[in-house]
C-alpha cells in the first residue's frame, strides 16, 4: 500500500480571546466541510498536532493531496468561538520538528 | 517546476485595494502596518476624487517606518459613459491607478475599450449585473484594463451566497484568461482582521479558477505592472512608451 504523505502546518492565531483547542479545530473541520463539503473534507486527514495558547499558534496536520484545500478553508475562517479571527500560516513543512522553533518563538 | 518555486520565492506582493477609514488617521496607520507586517510592499488606498490632495499627502509618511510603498487609487462610479469620460479627463493625470466600478453595460463597455483606465471592477453579489462576457474582456484586451476582483466578499459570504459568488468568479476568471486580460486579485477590506497574507490571497484565488502561478501573479506581477507602467507616464518627461525627455535646453 502507498504511503499518505503528510504536510504540517504551524498557524498563528489572531483573536481577542484564546479559544479552546475543541474549539479551535471544530472551526478549521467546519470552514473545510463549508467549501468542500463531506466528501473533500475526509480526503484531509486533519489532526491537530499541539495547541499553544500562550503563544496563539498551533500545528496541524494533514494530507499532502489535500494540502490547497486546507490552506484555503484556513484563509476563509473568520470567526473562532464566536468572536472575529483571523488565523495565518506560518509555515508548511513535512516535518513537525522543523515547525517547532516557530511556534515556540511566537508571541501575540 | 524548480524556477516557479524560486520565481516565488522572490515575488514582492501588492494590494491595490485597502480600505481603511481615509479620513481617520489612525485607522490609515493601523491598516497600512498590519498589510506591512502581513508581507505587502505596495498598497492601494482608494480616495474619493474630493479628497485626493489632504489625504494622499499623509500617505508616504505612513509608509516611511513599514517599507511599505503606497499606489495612489481612484475609484469611479460612474453612471454614464459621458460622466466617465468627463472624470477620466480630470483624474487621469492625479492618480496612478483608476478603478471603474462598472455598474451598467454602457460604462462598461467605454471603461474596457478606454485605455487610461487600469483595473475593471464588478458587483460581486448581484450576478444579473454582472458585464464581464467575452465582448467585454475583448475590449479589454486591446486596452490595458485589467479585471480586478475583491476577496472581502468570499470572506463575509456563507453557504448558497458563496456557491453563487464562487460560480460567478470562475466564468469570470476563466474569460479573462481565454482573452488573456490580466488578472489582480486584492482584498478591498476595511477591517485589519480581514486582511489576509499574500499567499492566502492567492489560495483563495484559486478557487476562482487560476493556478498556482496565475494566482501569485494577480497578487503580484500584475498590480506592479499597472504601477510602474503609470508612474512612468505620470513622470514629467514623459513623450511616449520608450521615449522620455532626458534634457531640455539650447545647448541639446
Amino acid at each position: 500500500m502507498k504511503r499518505v504523505k503528510r504536510r504540517y502546518l504551524a498557524l498563528q492565531i489572531e483573536v481577542e480571546q484564546m479559544p479552546s483547542e475543541r474549539e479551535f479545530i471544530d472551526a478549521v473541520w467546519s470552514s473545510v466541510v463549508q467549501l468542500y463539503g463531506e466528501f473533500g473534507a475526509s480526503q484531509t486527514s486533519l489532526a491537530l498536532i499541539s495547541y499553544n495558547v500562550e503563544s496563539n499558534s498551533a500545528v496541524i496536520r494533514t494530507a499532502l493531496a489535500a494540502l490547497d484545500m486546507v490552506r484555503a478553508s484556513i484563509a476563509l475562517i473568520t470567526a473562532l468561538a464566536g468572536s472575529k479571527a483571523s488565523v495565518h500560516i506560518l509555515a508548511v513543512s513535512g516535518t513537525i520538528k522543523s515547525l517547532r522553533p516557530l511556534t515556540l518563538q511566537r508571541k501575540k | 517546476m524548480q524556477g516557479d518555486r524560486i520565481a516565488a520565492m522572490t515575488r514582492t506582493f501588492a494590494d491595490l485595494h485597502l480600505c481603511p477609514n481615509p479620513k481617520d488617521n489612525e485607522d490609515l496607520s493601523k491598516a497600512a502596518a498590519k498589510a506591512a507586517k502581513l508581507g505587502y510592499t505596495l498598497m492601494g488606498i482608494p480616495l474619493s476624487p474630493e479628497k485626493c490632495q489632504e489625504g494622499y499627502s499623509k500617505l508616504p509618511k505612513l509608509g516611511d517606518g513599514d517599507g511599505a510603498d503606497f499606489a495612489s487609487r481612484v475609484d469611479l462610479k460612474p453612471k454614464s459613459q459621458s460622466e466617465l469620460i468627463r472624470l477620466l479627463r480630470k483624474l487621469r493625470r492625479e492618480f496612478e491607478v483608476v478603478c471603474v466600478l462598472c455598474e451598467n453595460k454602457e460604462v462598461a463597455r467605454q471603461a474596457a475599450k478606454d485605455h487610461r483606465v487600469d483595473l475593471l471592477s464588478f458587483p460581486s453579489i448581484d450576478f444579473r449585473r454582472n458585464y464581464f462576457d467575452r465582448a467585454e474582456a475583448e475590449l479589454a484586451s486591446k486596452s490595458s484594463a485589467a479585471f480586478e476582483f475583491d476577496i472581502r466578499p468570499l470572506l463575509l459570504s456563507k453557504g448558497p451566497s458563496r456557491v453563487k459568488l464562487l460560480s460567478g468568479l470562475r466564468r469570470e476568471v476563466t474569460v479573462a484568461l481565454e482573452f488573456h486580460v490580466p488578472i489582480v486579485v486584492s482584498s478591498g477590506v476595511n477591517e485589519e482582521w480581514l486582511l489576509r497574507k499574500p499567499r492566502e490571497m492567492a489560495v483563495l484565488a484559486e478557487l476562482a479558477g487560476l493556478s498556482e502561478t496565475q494566482a501569485l501573479d494577480a497578487v503580484s506581477n500584475s498590480p506592479h505592472v499597472i504601477v510602474k507602467r503609470n508612474r512612468e507616464k505620470l513622470c514629467p518627461g514623459y513623450v511616449a512608451p520608450g521615449i522620455r525627455i532626458i534634457k531640455e535646453g539650447s545647448d541639446c
